[in-house]
């Protein structure tokens, strides 16, 4: 049966359509719940911050003294300069502008919360599905795994772990995304492929001789993706109040990053004078917490989605 | 009930085991061995890292060398911190740990207490302002940079309005001339708190076995409080200590504020989502088809049965609370094993780092296993595997 017989060809038309009318009743629900659409605005505007930045950067914006890491006004009598014309968020106690460097550590938030996220979710989903299919020494393993990592201070290890090597953002995003995954992912993966592997299609699927990755790939996994997209997006949170954390105490060897401006100012003895300096923490510190905020008011509108009982009735 | 303690306390002793030997990987993982770190270290002299090597077993297998860090853990023996040498890191580490306790069990106890009222509340009057506005403040409090809201804490109560210290233990200041030094005080504190807790729940238990509800319950309720609260005051009166304690918990008050701030979010969103599936349960119909009063069919019956995942979310919640204590320990300079860690990762002094994280998880893992125990005393169907149905009760 090659793929472009016609009786397959039909089937995937039909499994389309199917596809299709059931994301459109996702998204009027995920629509209704009225969070979610904010925050995808939200993360939106995040986005086109950072495509902006290299735009910018070649046509408007003179590199010398824009450049987020190495850019210098000399035309301003004293750093941190109020917002201005030319700096619409004023400088910071170096002398670089702050819009700039706000735009530039968007790209990098991004990378890092993607990147921690696919990997939490792909080690998650596989391990939470083999750990309900094969269950046994498979499942025990897995779960106490889970209950340490659970347990366990994320910022205490990355502090131990940032004191031994030197750490940069994709190091962190692949740490954040490892720990992550074996941690609360599994149990709720593991919990939900439970109630899936009981079904009798898989008992089914079984029956014909479908091997267990094949049947895992086929049946189980994709029945828990929903809700591995939810926990994504969650996790997207903790990656980047993590890293925040992590650059606000210097602890990172990153170029600039929210956090990194935070202790800038802090370090420069700033941030005791809020009102005075109000543009060195207001913007990195809103942004952290709006594009935290905007990827976990998404979750929870795909909440609503995958779990029926939490609509209003 | 006793062979769910003995089953938790099994896997809690495996928890440790395995918590042991990730971070002996991670310190072998370290290139080179730890010697080499103390070499290029200038204030520690050759002999030290001779006898080092000699008490590390370095020459000997990796089997053995897991052995012997086993053993040296459990025994306190972490070897002398790089920058406070020559002090041993159990000396530093044992110093901090009761502060972190407090700061932890304060801030945890005090963000379940206010997420589980408000949660309820919200609940109950879903779609009102009230939701919106505290499911709104909730959520921001949550996602917020933390750093950033203990900051702005720091400005706004201590360096603008001067009501409270702006970070530190204690005021050097007054301390100069104190007869005792801070930890004599600060246990003392602690004594005092879990006498007067004990006193007053005592209380409570009697008198809600013995009277009936109603106005002279309250009055023997309340005038207990009042002599519990007077008996300690006059006690710290006559020790001439009063001063020095209320310094202690003046310096107490902005870091448990902060770190309840980030953490009640989280449990008063949970209790809203649990209460409002609680509330369609059929109990809660029949509750109000008796006609019963509404806070009793809240209180009672809705509330009672939220509790359950509020609980659980709280015994998953515990590191992150842990988390939040470090950042709050630094940033209010406030000396617990959380600021310990931070320094010492900042300064690159390897034994104190492994001491305060190692130290660290095994505080966390007998937090779990409480808070486990506290789970089965809730939720009698933890019990069953037990083999011993509501024996507890």
């Amino acid at each position: 049966m090659g793929p472009g017989s016609r009786g397959a060809r039909a089937r995937r038309a039909a499994w389309w359509r199917r596809w299709r009318r059931s994301a459109a009743e996702s998204w009027r629900v995920f629509a209704e719940s009225r969070i979610g659409p904010a925050g995808l605005v939200v993360i939106g505007l995040f986005a086109l911050m950072a495509l902006l930045h290299p735009l910018l950067m070649g046509r408007v914006w003179d590199p010398a003294v824009y450049d987020p890491v190495t850019g210098y006004d000399p035309y301003l009598p004293q750093h941190p300069a109020p917002p201005s014309a030319a700096h619409l968020l004023g400088t910071d106690p170096l002398g670089r502008d702050v819009l700039s460097q706000l735009m530039y550590s968007a790209r990098a938030e991004f990378l890092l919360g993607v990147v921690s996220a696919l990997i939490s979710v792909v080690i998650g989903t596989l391990v939470g599905t083999a750990a309900a299919l094969f269950g046994g020494w498979v499942d025990l393993f897995f779960m106490r795994l889970a209950d340490l990592v659970l347990l366990f201070p994320f910022i205490a290890l990355l502090l131990l772990l940032s004191a031994v090597y030197e750490m940069g953002l994709l190091e962190l995003a692949v740490l954040i995304g490892v720990l992550s995954g074996f941690g609360g992912i599994t149990i709720v993966i593991k919990s939900q492929a439970l109630a899936v592997v009981v079904r009798p299609y898989v008992e089914a699927a079984r029956l014909v001789g479908g091997s267990p990755w094949w049947v895992l790939r086929r049946h189980v996994v994709p029945n828990v993706m929903p809700l591995s997209f939810l926990y994504m997006m969650f996790n997207v949170t903790s990656a980047i109040l993590s890293e925040a954390t992590l650059s606000f105490f210097g602890l990172l060897n990153v170029r600039t990053s929210w956090g990194l401006m935070i202790h800038t100012a802090e370090a420069g003895g700033y941030l005791l004078a809020f009102d005075r300096y109000w543009w060195l923490w207001l913007p990195p510190g809103l942004a952290i917490t709006l594009l935290c905020a905007a990827f976990y008011l998404v979750g929870r509108g795909m909440e609503e989605v995958v779990n029926p009982r939490l609509r209003k009735r | 009930m006793a062979s769910f303690l003995a089953h938790r306390l099994v896997q809690a002793v495996i928890t440790l085991l395995v918590f042991m030997t990730v971070t002996f990987v991670i310190i072998q993982a370290i290139p080179g061995d730890v010697t080499r770190l103390y070499l290029s270290h200038p204030r520690i002299p050759p002999e030290v890292r001779q006898a080092m090597a000699e008490r590390l077993g370095l020459n000997r297998p990796l089997a053995a060398q897991y052995l012997l860090y086993l053993r040296n853990v459990l025994t306190g023996n972490l070897g002398v911190s790089f920058s406070r040498y020559p002090t041993p890191v159990w000396d530093l580490v044992a110093e901090r740990l009761p502060r972190t306790v407090t700061l932890f069990l304060t801030a945890t106890l005090l963000s379940f207490w206010v997420g589980f009222t408000l949660g309820r509340q919200l609940a109950w009057r879903r779609g009102s302002w009230l939701d919106y506005a505290a499911t709104g403040v909730g959520v921001s409090l949550w996602t917020a940079f933390y750093p950033l809201v203990a900051l702005v804490l720091m400005w706004a109560f201590a360096f603008r309005a001067g009501w409270l210290p702006l970070n530190q233990f204690v005021d050097p200041e007054l301390w100069r001339r104190a007869p005792v030094d801070a930890n004599h005080v600060f246990q003392r504190l602690l004594g005092n708190f879990a006498l007067a807790a004990g006193v007053l729940a005592a209380v409570l238990w009697l008198t809600g076995r013995e009277m009936t509800a109603g106005a002279g319950r309250l009055v023997v309720r309340l005038s207990g409080a009042v002599a519990v609260v007077a008996a300690s005051l006059a006690w710290w009166q006559q020790s001439g200590l009063a001063r020095f304690a209320w310094d202690i918990v003046r310096h107490m008050v902005l870091p448990v504020l902060a770190l309840t701030l980030i953490s009640f979010g989280g449990v008063m969103l949970l209790m809203r989502d649990a209460m409002l599936e609680t509330l369609r349960e059929d109990y809660v119909l029949a509750a109000r088809a008796r006609g019963l009063p509404e806070r009793v069919v809240r209180d009672r019956y809705a509330a009672r049965n939220a509790l359950l995942p509020v609980v659980t979310s709280l015994t998953l919640g515990i590191g992150g609370v842990a988390s939040g204590g470090i950042v709050t320990e630094t940033l209010f300079s406030w000396p617990g094993v959380g600021q310990l860690l931070l320094e010492s990762a900042l300064s690159q002094d390897y034994p104190l780092v492994l001491g305060a994280f190692t130290f660290t998880g095994i505080f966390l893992i007998l937090a779990h296993v409480v808070a486990d125990l506290l789970h089965a005393v809730l939720d009698p169907r933890l019990r069953v595997r037990g083999g011993e149905v509501g024996a507890g009760e």
